[in-house]
């Protein structure tokens, strides 16, 4: 579905990946993992057009999507959640919303069902996204990008700094995502939580992308999490 | 005149300034706020906006008000297609460097005024008011014989200065009401918190600016001609507007919307006051000194956010 050929990118002058491959299928979950500054998030970035690349390509059901403006990249299908959630804290929640529902969807009806996937975002619509807790600031920034109704979802480090319950719901709202058919390349680095989501596991080391794993074959050996997660 | 009737004209001029500096001032503060360019060619923009007021009044003839109306429609219109096409030829390609984008405006602030003086040249033209009636203004005092209302000698304004203040607050009105309720203010609103995201959820940025850019250079042409039947239309008439326009953005908060606005009324309606008790001079000095108290205490501006 979503296919990452031998990209090469980073900022300005300083190259963070190399040559970096990656494939994910429809209704699979696979699992980004490496160290900090592994180029995990700048991967997220390439795939929506954030950064330029100086080499590869990446595409979409073989549909070239790295030579779209970066604008056009959410609507083919591919939702993001970015590391930190990045919402647009001086809107309200309602119009946090509305900025997802604008680029693809189907208006209220996506609405209507994102909401039901959050009631609290229901109470909460008229309220500025700044004054709500971590754990809805998450609820938010996901809800955002499923008003995109995607066929690829993007989620970089969506678990960080919240409490139990949430991350429970994230993964809930996961796992409905890859029953629904939609292609998740998700950035974790609790290695708990990986092999209880993933379906694969690619490890990234230094801007390379190193050994793509069945979770299953994680489970019994755990030695590549030592040596990529260093935990 | 007694000192209150004079202070009641002089707080109707200031009202008249503060209107268009209002409007002039949220053009540039429209454009630094979602696209972080100080566009030093603001001025210009206006005179722009005055000079193309004067060419089409006095290309439709007829009654002053077919002319008028039709220069407020055009005049934003073309300084609005310039400044898109300044957005698309000089900012776009150095990338809205902060820096280049300074160098990049002053270029375009000559172009604009020396090609304004070649095709308008060096005489300040006036344009025709709408309308012009002078209405007498009333004074109240409480006397021996209880409440009392007068017309004192010269205490009068005029029919056209009002309709001045009126469609600026009209004008500001629609523009609140198009940044908060409606796709396009949304948008705009979208790409000014976080351009990175905006451009993740779909929203095509380049465009956004081009629009902003040429939505700012409108605003200041619309305070233009709004101005242009009480002033005069010169081709170096740029220099006051962009100067106060800095005052009040740098007092108002970059970027806020209500700061600019808040502060052209303080900025406007004192210099308005001091310039008819004192001198014109004296109220351009004591902005300054403001905006130079507000740089060190409040370095943000009145409502603008600190930088985290």
């Amino acid at each position: 579905m979503l296919k990452l050929d031998q990209i090469s990118t980073g900022y300005g002058p300083i190259q963070v990946l190399f040559d970096f491959s990656l494939e994910v299928r429809a209704g699979e979950v696979l699992c980004l993992m490496g160290r900090n500054g592994a180029g995990k998030s700048t991967a997220m970035k390439a795939i929506m057009g954030l950064l330029p690349l100086s080499g590869g390509q990446i595409s979409l059901d073989g549909m070239p999507i790295s030579t779209l403006p970066a604008h056009e990249v959410p609507r083919q299908g591919i939702g993001y959640i970015p590391q930190g959630r990045r919402l647009f804290t001086e809107m309200t929640v309602a119009e946090n919303i509305q900025i997802g529902l604008m680029t693809r969807g189907k208006g209220a009806e996506t609405r209507e069902r994102v909401l039901d996937m959050f009631p609290r975002l229901r109470e909460r619509l008229d309220q500025r996204a700044e004054t709500l807790s971590g754990g809805e600031q998450q609820m938010l920034a996901t809800a955002r990008a499923l008003c995109l109704e995607p066929r690829v979802l993007l989620l970089d480090e969506p678990t960080e700094g919240l409490q139990p319950s949430m991350i429970q719901l994230i993964r809930e709202t996961v796992e409905k995502m890859r029953e629904a058919g939609v292609a998740i390349i998700l950035v974790e680095q609790r290695i708990e939580a990986v092999l209880q989501i993933a379906d694969r596991v690619a490890f990234i080391e230094n801007g390379y992308g190193r050994e793509v794993v069945n979770t299953e074959q994680l489970r019994g050996d755990r030695r590549l999490f030592e040596k990529y997660v260093g935990v | 005149m007694d000192f209150g009737p004079h202070l009641l004209l002089a707080v109707l001029e200031g009202a008249v300034g503060a209107a268009v500096l209002a409007l002039t001032a949220l053009g540039l503060s429209l454009v630094f706020g979602v696209m972080r360019v100080v566009n030093v060619a603001h001025g210009e923009f206006f005179m722009l906006g005055a000079v193309i007021a004067w060419f089409v009044a006095t290309s439709i003839g007829g009654h002053p008000t077919v002319g008028f109306v039709a220069a407020l429609a055009l005049a934003p219109l073309i300084a609005g297609l310039v400044a898109v096409l300044v957005d698309r030829l000089i900012l776009k390609p150095v990338k809205y460097d902060p820096e280049a984008t300074i160098v990049g405006t002053i270029g375009v602030l000559y172009i604009l005024q020396q090609t304004a003086l070649m095709t308008y040249g060096p005489e300040a033209r006036p344009v025709e008011p709408p309308f012009s009636h002078r209405i007498a203004l009333p004074w109240f005092e409480w006397g021996e014989n209880g409440f009392a209302m007068f017309y004192p000698w010269g205490l009068s304004t005029n029919s056209y200065k009002l309709f001045v203040i009126g469609a600026a607050i009209v004008i500001l009105l629609a523009f609140w009401l198009i940044m908060t309720r409606s796709k396009a203010g949304l948008i705009m609103r979208a790409t000014q918190l976080d351009r990175e995201t905006a451009l993740a959820f779909g929203i095509p940025v380049s465009r956004v600016y081009s629009i902003v850019f040429g939505l700012g250079a409108g605003l200041a042409a619309l305070a233009a001609v709004l101005i242009v039947p009480i002033q005069q239309a010169h081709y170096l008439m740029g220099h006051d507007p962009l100067l106060l326009s800095f005052i009040v953005v740098i007092i108002g908060g970059l970027g806020s919307i209500r700061g600019t606005v808040l502060a052209a009324v303080l900025i406007g309606m004192s210099d308005g006051i001091i310039s008819v008790f004192l001198s014109p001079t004296l109220s351009k000095i004591i902005a300054t000194l403001l905006v130079a108290l507000v740089l060190v205490f409040r370095p943000q501006g009145l409502f603008g956010k600190k930088p985290a």
